[in-house]
Order: structure tokens, then sequence, then C-alpha cells
């Protein structure tokens, strides 16, 4: 929860809609803060769930998935498609012990560059509060000794911590 | 001080290790019997949807998985307040005694068996169910692999699968049979009763006959007094599908006899530092340590104490070969029961027994006149909190314990699995075997090892279900070093 | 073990049900056959081998060894890097080598709950005194040792190079017999065996179609619990709000749940190409929910959509319920989904 950590979101896009949103936010020259790596993809129906979670798995600290309005899909209903994915995922990271706010989906249209980047801020700001993932170091790391035989390991227990 | 490891030991399902300590003049010290396994099911069960448990649940142990498929059901009868109707029970019933018939042959022909029909002191490379048919002739080997088959072939066709069956749902089961179906089961059922009366010639023939091998049936070195836990029907006769629980001590009277959704007021489970399994005792009795006796809450819960807790068999053959082993065996007749049996080597016989009366009880099921009924499938609307069910293991008494939050999802769950109920017996087995046949000059063989591991054989044990539970391994902190000392990592557990 | 030029066979359990090894049983009269091919080098459940006389072959003397369970412990590793070594062809035999297998559900709680439940607050329990097992314990006449339980339950992949993977919870006996066949072939007359890696003993495609039930298209508006409805018999449980994971799960199985109309779980594992079997299936069933459509409200879709997202109980515990050690987040961070004891926050 340090002020100095810097959260990485990885945003995915869609072409006709959020990514201009975006452009448009650059070319007006809005400032809101630098975290998040845009992913350009054709349509927010793109994201699978894997992109999502590998970008946690990784590093990412957070995810963001933009899409156009509900009803103005350029393919009609890619949006929707997303949006039963991302709620059921929401559910199935819950279980993992990955908090809610870090993956967010947004309905942006092409106009509404202040309105992403707002998200974009207001996203930064809840992940420095919630602190850094870090899952490829602190579970993805701790998981696999596989180097373990190699060095002919021996594992010592050197505390037992009392559970009240 | 020397030391003799088992390690690990063979024939039975799960893991475990024997440590023999011998002191300055070649005498047992002390034996522990050590069960390195645990897996976690009470905890990794939290947080799943009830109806799932008797699908996770079967994989606590996969030669019995239809015992925990079926005290998991009927936790959810019990859960969801529903009443299966007749034709519900009778299929489970009818599934479950294909089990027992397939279950049994396999432990008396490939686990425990071998070690009579080719002796103790068998070469170890011979001492397995191939030994078992290169001896025996293939002739009998084909009908033991035969009854397996058609058996699995039931469990099969009433379950969804051969290992790992599906069908079982709160109030109900997933499928119902047709005639053709029933006649099919009814067959096998029939082939089953004559291959049960086969078996239980042959063990007159191969272990009765043999004078060597009833002397280390009736010999002190196998021998435990203790009291011995059943379910029973109403008429006090051995049930394997349902029943109340019966406690007889070591003279044979009846101790206390409960619902199975009081077994916490009956039994609690004691703890040591070099095992990850507990040791049930009787709550009422109270833990001694591990010794024999009508002052010690050790308890035995095997296809001996079944017969041993019950005032007879349900079916007619078995109740035959019942009176024939008691009697035999020296027990005499009190208050009109039998006096218990306590020879652990004797469990080998009872447990044919069983295999007659899961068999003429499958033949009952399959010809009666509700099986074919449909309607096994019903609705369930109650809200759920909390349910208990049981059912004999063919290794011992099986509960599951189930609460849930008012969605069905487990909140917690408390299993006391067959085998976990002789762990106290099987240890203290396995000592008195290794105190007795090792003494001082003793050359230790690869058979005499062997006569140690036959202590624990007869209980049938399935170590597998017995530590379905995870000790964890505490709130640790694991630092992991190499030869050199240096650190090469940390692991540690995640607080939640 | 006699020198006859025999192949050698070994089977071995990690943490396991001992399942795998019945469904080797059960190929019935063709045990004759194996027994007739190959010696027994090390079967627990079935000779008397013991571990020392497995350190003392040399090593590749088993040519064929199937490793059932997953690896939870200290002991399941060393045994699982000792039968590497001394096996030419090393199977992860069953779910539980292959991608974590039941076992692995631990992954989804906490040692701290774990621990807590089993040994502190479990109704049966008497022990006042709080003892834990330990993995080192000093007796009058000796030391006792314990594994060390490893803090993820892993497959047997993370831990050695594994020659094939025959998936399934347990695999198929037909399926069994026909890689035992084609394996005692290439030993004995030197036909080609599968490349190196290869997922054996089951098909290329999915569960459903294997299937027998009929299928149309999937509009899901809610799911339903298995004792909630009384499914159509012949109809695909999916298309009715039954969850059945026979879109994301390798044939090979026979579409055997289906055929009782209990929902497929995944047991022979992911499609190939597919690590992640949880996602794969978590992405094709959110796809075919019907609710929310194109013109309704943002809110009412929200709402619409969550409301019948939540009506799929345990996603995490039902998707990844054979494959979390496959997963790409490994396990749980903290509780997860576990609830506290009663009387924490």
């Amino acid at each position: 929860m340090s002020e100095s950590y810097e959260p990485i979101i990885i945003g995915f896009l869609c072409n006709w809609c959020s990514y201009r949103a975006a452009d448009l936010a650059g070319t007006a020259r809005l400032r809101y803060a630098p975290n998040m790596r845009p992913i350009r993809v054709m349509c927010s129906g793109r994201v699978e769930p894997e992109m999502v979670v590998n970008a946690l798995a990784q590093g990412a600290d957070g995810v963001i998935i933009a899409g156009c309005h509900p009803g103005e899909c350029h393919y009609i209903e890619g949006n929707l498609k997303t949006y039963r994915r991302y709620a059921m995922l929401q559910q199935l990271l819950q279980q993992f012990g990955i908090e809610p706010e870090r993956v967010q989906i947004l309905w942006a249209s092409a106009s509404e560059g202040p309105l992403l980047a707002e998200a974009v801020d207001r996203m930064t700001a809840t992940l420095r509060e919630l602190g850094p993932l870090q899952w490829h170091k602190v579970v993805v790391g701790g998981y696999n000794h596989h180097e373990a035989h190699e060095t002919s390991a021996v594992a010592e227990v050197t505390s037992v911590k009392e559970v009240r | 001080m020397k030391r003799i490891s088992i390690d690990p030991i063979t024939r039975l399902e799960g893991h475990g290790k024997i440590e023999i300590f011998l002191d300055e003049d070649g005498e047992v010290a002390n034996v522990y019997f050590q069960i390195p396994e645990l897996r976690g099911f009470e905890q990794f069960c939290v947080g799943r949807p009830a109806e799932e448990m008797p699908r996770i649940t079967n994989r606590i142990c996969g030669v019995c998985p239809e015992a925990h498929h079926l005290a998991s059901t009927k936790a959810l009868d019990a859960l969801f307040h529903i009443e299966p109707a007749p034709v519900v029970k009778k299929l489970r019933e009818m599934f479950y005694s294909a089990f027992f018939v397939t279950d049994h042959t396999t432990h008396f022909y490939a686990l425990g068996g071998p070690d009579f029909v080719m002796g103790p002191d068998a070469p170890a490379a011979d001492r397995n169910i191939l030994g078992v048919v290169h001896k025996v002739g293939l002739e009998i080997g084909k009908q033991v692999i035969d009854c397996r088959q058609r058996n699995h072939h039931v469990i099969q066709l009433l379950g969804g699968r051969g290992v790992h069956p599906v069908a079982g749902l709160p109030g109900g089961w997933s499928r119902s049979i047709s005639e053709d179906e029933r006649a099919e089961i009814e067959g096998i059922a029939r082939q089953n009763v004559s291959f049960a009366q086969f078996s239980l010639k042959l063990f007159e023939d191969i272990v009765l006959g043999n004078p060597g091998y009833v002397e280390l049936i009736v010999s002190d070195t196998f021998t435990h007094r203790t009291y011995s836990m059943g379910t029973v029907d109403k008429q006090n006769h051995v049930n394997f599908y349902d029943g109340m629980i019966r406690v007889v001590d070591p003279d044979g009277t009846e101790f206390v006899k409960y619902e199975p959704r009081q077994y916490s007021h009956h039994i609690a489970e004691h703890v040591e530092p070099w095992t990850y399994l507990k040791f049930p005792y009787l709550k009422q009795v109270g833990w001694k340590g591990f010794i024999d006796g009508s002052d010690s809450g050790v308890y035995c819960a095997t296809p001996l104490s079944r017969l041993n807790t019950a005032d007879g068999m349900a079916t007619p053959g078995a109740q035959e070969f019942y009176e024939k082993m008691f009697t035999t065996l020296g027990s005499r007749k009190i208050n009109g029961r039998y006096q218990p049996i306590h020879y652990r080597l004797a469990t080998h016989w009872a447990r044919l027994i069983e295999l007659l009366y899961a068999a003429e009880r499958m033949l009952e099921l399959a010809t009666d006149t509700e099986i074919t009924d449909p309607n096994v499938r019903p609705v369930v609307t109650e809200v759920p909190i909390e349910g208990v069910g049981s059912v004999e293991a063919p290794r011992g008494t099986l509960t599951h314990h189930y609460w849930t939050d008012e969605n069905g999802i487990l909140t917690k769950v408390n299993m006391i699995v067959g085998t976990t109920n002789n762990y106290a017996p099987i240890a203290m087995s396995i000592k008195k075997a290794a105190q007795t046949l090792i003494k001082k000059g003793t050359v230790i063989t690869n058979g005499l090892l062997n006569r140690v591991e036959m202590a624990f054989r007869s209980y049938d044990p399935c170590f597998g279900c017995a530590t379905h539970s995870l000790p964890g391994q505490m709130p640790l902190e694991i630092k992991i070093r190499d030869v050199h000392g240096e650190l090469v990592e940390v692991l540690q557990q995640f607080y939640g | 073990m006699p020198e006859n030029g025999k192949p050698k066979f070994a089977m071995y359990w990690a943490a396991s049900c001992g399942g795998c090894e019945i469904a080797v049983i059960n190929i019935g009269a063709h045990i004759l056959d194996v027994d007739a091919v190959f010696d027994i080098a090390f079967w627990p459940v079935a000779a008397d081998f013991k571990y020392d006389d497995v350190r003392g072959y040399s090593d590749g003397y088993i040519d064929l060894c199937l490793f059932n369970g997953a690896i939870r412990n200290s002991e399941n590793e060393e045994i699982a890097l000792l039968l590497r070594k001394k096996s030419k062809i090393l199977v992860a035999f069953g779910s539980c080598s292959a991608t974590g297998g039941i076992p692995a559900l631990a992954n989804l709680t906490s040692n701290d709950r774990i621990l807590h439940t089993v040994f502190l607050s479990n109704p049966s329990l008497d022990n006042p005194e709080q003892i834990l097992p330990q993995p080192s314990f000093h007796v009058e006449e000796g030391d006792l040792h314990l594994p060390t339980l490893y803090p993820s339950v892993r497959s047997l992949s993370d831990i050695v190079d594994v020659d094939y993977t025959i998936p399934g919870c347990p695999p198929e006996s037909h399926q069994i017999w026909a890689v035992l066949e084609a394996i005692v072939s290439a030993l004995q007359s030197g036909s080609p065996l599968p490349p190196k890696g290869a997922v054996i003993g089951a098909g290329q495609v999915a569960v459903c179609d294997e299937c027998t039930l009929e299928k149309n298209e999937k509009k899901i508006r809610k799911f339903y619990r298995p004792y909630e409805i009384k499914p159509q018999p012949g109809l695909c449980l999916l298309e009715q709000g039954l969850v059945c994971m026979g879109p994301a799960t390798r044939s090979g199985c026979g579409a055997l749940c289906p055929k009782v109309e209990m929902g497929c779980r995944g047991c022979y594992g992911p499609l190939e190409g597919v690590e992640d079997q949880g996602l794969r299936m978590l992405s094709a069933i959110s796809s075919v929910i019907a609710m929310g459509k194109p013109g309704e409200p943002e809110s009412q879709i929200h709402r619409e959509v969550s409301e019948a997202v939540k009506t799929l109980a345990d996603p995490a515990g039902t998707f990844y319920r054979f494959g979390m050690a496959k997963s790409t987040l490994k396990r749980s961070r903290g509780a997860g989904n576990s609830r506290p004891p009663k009387g924490e926050a």
C-alpha cells in the first residue's frame, strides 16, 4: 500500500469506440494517469478470459476492458458477450482472492475521451489503495520449486506461528 | 536403538509406514505405525455446492467410492429434508450390494488373500494376485476376474461409471432401470451367490484345512479384545446401507445403539504428533492409550466387528456361515447371541460371509417388483441447513456430516471414515505382531516382516479414506537450503 | 527381481485415491496379458516391493511406469524424482498427476484455514493440547518423520519430465488397455510409440462429440442446480441450464456422465492445445447466456446478466474441478472462497 508503487493497468480497447476515445484523449492533451498500457482489439468481444487472467498472472495490477455502449457495437452483440464473460470472470476471480476492483469493464464511445481518462484515473487511485497484486512473484513464484531437486535442497522448518 | 522400517506398507489402499525399534537385546521396544498422507477434503470442500459432494468425496477413495457416494447422498437427503422414495433406496442398496461383492472379492483374492494362498513366506515377487492365479489355476483366476467385471458393469449401469459413480442426488438417483436391465442384474446376482459360496469353500479348503494357518488365526499374536461397531437393521442384522449404529463390548453386551446423526456424542478423535491420521475412540469410555479391554475406548469397525455387533445375518446362506464361523472358532451363545470373536485374522472369513450376504441381498433387490419404478429423480425445494449420512463401508462405519448456507453451499464438513475407526486397533495389531514375532536372536527375513504386515491386512485398510483430512501443515515458514546450507527459497503460508 | 529379460512395469500413487489402480485392474482378463509380457517391479497396491527395492534398481530399469496422484508433499515429490530416474517411460496417469485433480482443490483454500478446521475446530476432536503433526518428532526410542506438506498441490509435469499423459478420473479401462496394448506392441515388435509428450488413451475432440444427447442452439437464461429440475431425457443438459463441462473437456470417456443425465465435470482434462481448462469453459458457457439484449438500458443489461451469472454455483470449483494445478493463477491468494470459522471476521 505504499504511495510509491505505480499500478500497472492493461487496457483492452476496442477499435471502433474505446480505442478512438483514448486517441481523442490524446489529441485533446487530457492529463490523466499514464498507468494504462492500451492494447487495441477489433471488438471487446475479442477479449477472452485468458487475456485478462494472463495479464494479472504476469504482473498487471488491474485490467480494463473497454468497448462500445450496448446497442452500438460494430459487430452488434460482441460487447454483450464480453459483459457476460466479464460477469462470470468476476465471480471466479473473487474465489481466487482477487478483488473485483482489479478487473473493470467500461463502455466508452469514440467521442468520450474524458470519460475514458477519468475511468483510468479512478482505477489507478483504487489500485494504489489496494496495493500491488504481484501475482507472478507472490503466488506463481512460490508455487513451483522445480529447482529444489537440482540443488539437493532440504526443507527445514524454522518457525511455527500459532493460530489463534 | 536399531530400527527396522517397512516403507511403504503394501497390498492395501493408501500410504503408511511401520517403524520398529529394537532394544539392545534385540527385543521390540516399540512400534509406530505412521500415516504420511493427507489431502484436506474437509476443508477444500468448503465453498463447494453440497450436491457435488457425492462426486467429489468419491475421490477420497477409488477403491470404495461407492461408499462415499452413498454416505454423501444420504447426507444430502438429510440436508435437503427429503425422504427418498422406496425405489430410490432399493436402487441405491442394490448398487451398493454389487459394490460389496466386487470389493470383498478384490480384497480376499488380491490384497489379503495372497498371504494365505501363497503363504506368508513366499517370495515377495509371488505374493500377489498374479501369484495366486498361477497357483490356484487360470480357471479360478478367471472366475475372480469375471466376478469383478460383471459387478463393475452393474455399478456402471446403475451409477454411470465403473469407478467414481455419479448418480446420487438428494432424495433421488439420476436414472431408473428397465425390465431388461433388471433381468440382467438378477442374472449377475445369481452368479455372485455361486461365486460367494465357492469362495467360502476355497477358504475352508486352503485356510481352515491348513492346521498351520488355523494356529495363526487363533494365536494370541493376532488377537485383541476391543469393542466392536457396526450398522444393524431393526432385527439387529447386518445392513450395509442403512440402520442404527451399534457398539458391543468385548464380551458381547450391547454398549450403545444410536442414530448416525448422534455420532459426535459417542465418538471423539485423539491426536498424536507423529502421524497425520487421528485415532477415534468411544467418548463414554475414554482414551486410555493403545490397549485392549472394556476400559479402553478403542473400538473396531471391520467385517468381523459387524458380525460381532449384529445378532445375525439377514439372508439364509450368510446366516448359515455366520453360525459356522462363530461355533468353529469356539464362540458360545450368551443371552441368545454369540460372544464376539477377537481373532483379527478371522476377519478374512467374516469378509467372505459378508460377500455371500451382499450377493443374496443383491438378488433380493433385483427381484423386487418396485425396482423398475421410473420415478427416481424428485425436484428438491427445501432450504438446506445440516445433514448427516452414514453407511457401512467395507472397511468400517462411514459418516459424512455437512453444513451449508441457505444456497446449499458448504460452510463446514466433517467425516469419520471407515478405516479411521480402526487406526488404533491396527496400530495395536501391528505392534503385538512385531513384539511376538521378533525376539532376541530372531533373524529378520522378508517373510517375517510380511507377517507383521499381515496384522494390518485383515482390516482391509483404506488409508486414502482415512486421510481425507488435511491437518495442514500448520502455519509455517519453510526455508529451503541447498547442500551448502545456503538459503534457496522461502515458502510462506498466505494468511487469509 | 529375476533377470529374465521381461520388460518391467511399475505403478505408483502419490496424493491419490486408488481409483486409477482399480481402473487398471478393471481391464479384466487383459491383466493376464499384461502379466505375460511384464514383470511387476513396483506396485504398492498389489505387490510387496518397497521403496528400498526401487532405490536399488539401475536407472531406466523400469520400462513403463504409470504414475498417478498429485504432488502434495515431499514424499510424493521424492518418489516422483526417483521413479523418473528409474523409468524409461514415465506416464502421468489420471487427472491428479496430469492436472492436479480433486486434491488440487486445496489450492483454493489456505493452510491456515485447513489447520484450524482439522485440528482445532472439528466437532469430533479431542485435542486440548492443540497438538499438530510434526515433520519430525522425537519419541523415547528415536526420531519419527513425516513428509512435509507443500503450500500448493502440483501436477507431475511440474516436477519432472513426463513422456505421456493418460487423462481421466480415472482413465476408462478400455482406454487403458488400448494404451497398454500399443506399448506392448512397441516393446515386442518395435511398432512406433506416439510422439513424446502426447496425450494418449483419449480423443482429440470435445466430450460433446461423443455425447448422444440432442443438441440445439444454446440460450441459457439461468443455471439450475442438478436437484432443482428434472431434466428432459435425451436433451442436452447445458441447454436446460444444467452445468456440463462437455464443451471444454477432452473426449475419450464415452460421455458417461451425461448418459445418466448428470453433467460432465471435466475429468478428462482440457482439449488439445489448451492448458487452462477452466477459462475455456468460462468463456464457452458465458457466451451462451441469453440475458441482456441490445436496446435494453445498460443498467438493466448489467443487472440481468449479473443475476443469471450468479445462478451458477461455485464457478472456480466447477470449472477447475480437476485442473487447478494447470490453471493460470495456480492457486488462490489468502482464504480464497473458504469461509472463516464462526466468530472470526
